[in-house]
């Protein structure tokens, strides 16, 4: 008890500037965007419920929340744009036109959008008070995963296709490093600290470990679930407690989150979810964590502390992305 | 109000020195050895394009080329069109003359084999993009050669283990005349015995010659074919193997009795179909159809396939040589991304890409087999098609 009341003081004093306000103990709203159900369903992360699903545009798949926890950015494929929404009224606010946008990550200082436009080979920034477009940066074939390092001066896109880790200098607008990993990533993830950086390949079957500085891969982490064909274990989505110790990779038809422990890489765990699971995210408090999962449209909940299961929780059809804001 | 957020941050400074490594700049050519194939389809939808297996493979040159701007390489395509009485060794000869050492084959089988072997001289690494015949990955196989294409048998199994997961087991076998055709069905006889399936009854079609089109349509057809199928033994599906396009597509709708059609027509087995659009493949497809103004269909997928294997090759190898090509090609290193829903490798033993077979009724892909419930020790890309133990090839 007491060491989790640390935990969240320790997380609310790295976290100031980052959010506008403190949040209420563990009252947060995650929110899910259902690819076939063209909707997103928001839900209370205190009660454990749905609580409303709403209609977006078409093909909703990345979804990235405002730092300050008051705005929606929504990927939706289908309609060649981000729809933006009020968090709490859930009303679009905004559109901004952007090509097959699949994936987007927002800059630690919240004032920058970058979104993989995956059928143009394209990274786009996007000045989230403007709402306009600053710059295009072209990488390789079919941009996915994008992730913004703490300090938000690296910004690294992976390209399915291409099977690379492009580094673009945000400012300078071009790629500056370019590293080859396995067969299709599709999601990339800074450590909190920066000091590496994780790329799942979805067809490789495997986590590579780039050093930032270096920019080459120094490690590579595999998986084997007892009963499973290697084929089926296809990682996808990866998140991070606060503290960096302990990371989360969700592998898709294998239906299973597996529990990594970031320091030594060592698999702790293999959490059975439900299937085809997608994308992951954390509550700001590191309590639960949620996976999204594709095939049986709901969510589970993981007891981070516990490495448990706790339940499913029916969302839209097709679920996929994920991302949490304060209540 | 805005605090510098983590200290951590500090660690990260782009003042630390680029350390991409700076290649020297590479050319990869890739040779298109192709023969345009017949263009009297039963359909008008499928009559091949002009530059049917040439496409995909450009389309796997750009996405190459694309990976290559980071690497610097650039890969170039060299087209070597040949008629069905050109000869094979000329240009094969030409090709290596001209420096190419890696060459996408899209050529009947013995034509195939005459390419390859005039080429191994010369250090050339053949990728079959086209012919279907399982002999080239048996007793014909050639350690130069590797097979981007799906042999017949595994055409045949991915077929038969979705009929079989469907309760569709007795089937009513209807060939063509040609050679070609006995070998398509001697693949659905084989499938049939691997996963517990009972041919009924067969039937063959006798290819009398002549042309497709008429004026006088289809009253004729429309008498003919239930001729053909008419007092079957009580069957639940009929597989037909027609490779040259005779009969197959007249059988839907058309049979004695109301039954499902699959194999040549119907419900058929292939590599890639127009229709797939899962895992992230409505990307291939909008990228081929943006430069091509039509679909992407299976022969050009292949060349496409085997334009990507030879590019992932080139780029992980960071070498143009034909040798370690090769090699890599055929490690167990060697893995690629295609659509499919997993990744796709190389048999060691006879270099056949693995792969899912799709099945595709030519408006939706109807399912993706290796099925639910077959299970293989190694892979189950390999319960379809020969398997080690079976094989009769001999790397050489």
């Amino acid at each position: 008890m007491q060491t989790a009341m640390i935990r969240r003081a320790s997380i609310a004093a790295i976290t100031v500037g980052l959010a506008s306000a403190t949040w209420p103990a563990l009252a947060f709203t995650a929110f899910i965007t259902n690819e076939k159900g063209n909707s997103v369903t928001a839900l209370d992360t205190d009660r454990l419920e749905a609580t409303r699903t709403f209609a977006v545009g078409k093909r909703p798949r990345g979804i990235a929340v405002s730092r300050d926890g008051s705005q929606l950015y929504v990927c939706v494929g289908d309609d060649n744009a981000i729809q933006i929404y009020d968090a709490k009224s859930l009303q679009l606010t905004g559109r901004i036109a952007s090509p097959d946008p699949e994936q987007l990550a927002l800059s630690p200082d919240g004032a920058r959008l970058y979104v993989a436009n995956e059928d143009d080979n394209l990274v786009t920034v996007i000045d989230t008070l403007t709402r306009k477009p600053l710059g295009r940066i072209r990488v390789g074939v079919e941009p996915e995963g994008v992730a913004v390092s703490p300090d938000g001066k690296i910004v690294v896109s992976t390209s399915e296709t291409t099977n690379m880790a492009h580094f673009i200098d945000p400012v300078a607008e071009k790629t500056v490093a370019n590293v080859l990993v396995a067969p299709r990533p599709r999601y990339a993830q800074f450590t909190p600290d920066g000091s590496e950086l994780w790329v799942s390949s979805e067809v490789g079957g495997v986590i590579s470990i780039v050093d930032p500085i270096r920019r080459s891969v120094t490690g590579k982490i595999s998986f084997d679930v007892p009963g499973l064909a290697k084929e089926q274990t296809q990682p996808v989505g990866i998140r991070m407690t606060n503290d960096g110790k302990t990371a989360f990779v969700a592998l898709g038809p294998a239906n299973r989150v597996a529990v990594i422990d970031v320091a030594t890489k060592r698999i702790e765990k293999y959490l059975l979810v439900g299937q085809r699971v997608w994308q992951l995210a954390l509550t700001p408090d590191d309590r639960y964590l949620l996976a999204v999962n594709g095939l049986t449209n709901d969510v589970s909940v993981i007891d981070v502390a516990a490495r448990k299961v706790l339940k499913s929780i029916p969302v839209g059809s097709s679920p996929w992305g994920v991302a949490v804001a304060p209540q | 109000m805005k605090i510098v957020p983590l200290l951590v941050g500090a660690l990260l400074t782009l003042s630390a020195p680029i350390c991409a490594r700076a290649d020297e700049p590479l050319t990869i050519s890739i040779g298109v050895l192709r023969q345009p194939h017949v263009r009297e389809t039963i359909s008008i939808l499928d009559v091949p394009a002009e530059d049917e297996t040439l496409a995909g493979a450009e389309l796997g040159a750009g996405d190459n080329n694309t990976t290559g701007e980071f690497t610097n390489q650039t890969f170039k395509t060299i087209d070597a069109k040949i008629g069905a009485d050109d000869d094979v060794r000329t240009a094969v000869a030409r090709l290596a003359d001209s420096g190419v050492r890696l060459v996408i084959v899209d050529l009947p089988a013995d034509r195939f084999l005459e390419a390859v072997d005039a080429g191994r001289p010369r250090d050339m690494v053949f990728i079959n993009s086209g012919a279907t015949d399982d002999s080239l990955r048996e007793q014909n196989c050639r350690a130069n050669a590797f097979h981007a294409a799906p042999a017949r048998s595994m055409l045949a199994d991915g077929l038969a283990q979705y009929l079989v997961w469907k309760q569709w087991r007795r089937w009513l076998l209807v060939k063509g005349s040609h050679p070609e055709d006995e070998a398509l069905a001697q693949a659905y006889r084989n499938s049939a015995a691997k996963f517990g399936a009972k041919i009924v009854d067969e039937r063959v079609f006798t290819d009398t010659g002549g042309g497709r089109r008429s004026d006088t349509g289809v009253a004729q057809t429309q008498r003919l074919i239930p001729v053909l199928t008419q007092n079957a033994p009580t069957y639940d599906v009929l597989v037909a193997a027609d490779e040259s396009e005779v009969f197959a597509g007249y059988l839907p709708y058309r049979t004695w009795d109301a039954r499902p059609v699959v194999g040549s027509a119907g419900l058929v087995p292939t590599s890639w179909d127009p229709a797939h659009e899962q895992w992230g493949a409505t990307q291939l497809q909008n990228r081929f159809e943006r430069i091509f103004k039509r679909p992407l269909r299976a022969r050009d997928a292949q060349a496409w396939m085997a334009m990507r294997m030879f590019g992932e090759a080139a780029t992980r190898t960071r070498s143009a040589d034909s040798k370690a090509i090769a090699d890599y090609m055929a490690s167990g290193d060697f893995e690629i991304a295609a659509f499919k829903g997993q990744k796709l490798t190389v048999r060691p033993w006879n270099l056949q890409l693995r792969q899912p077979i799709l099945l595709a009724d030519g408006r939706t892909i109807v399912s993706v087999s290796p099925q639910e419930g077959f299970l293989h020790q190694t892979s189950t890309l390999d319960t379809l098609g020969k398997d080690r133990p079976e094989t009769k090839c001999k790397l050489q």
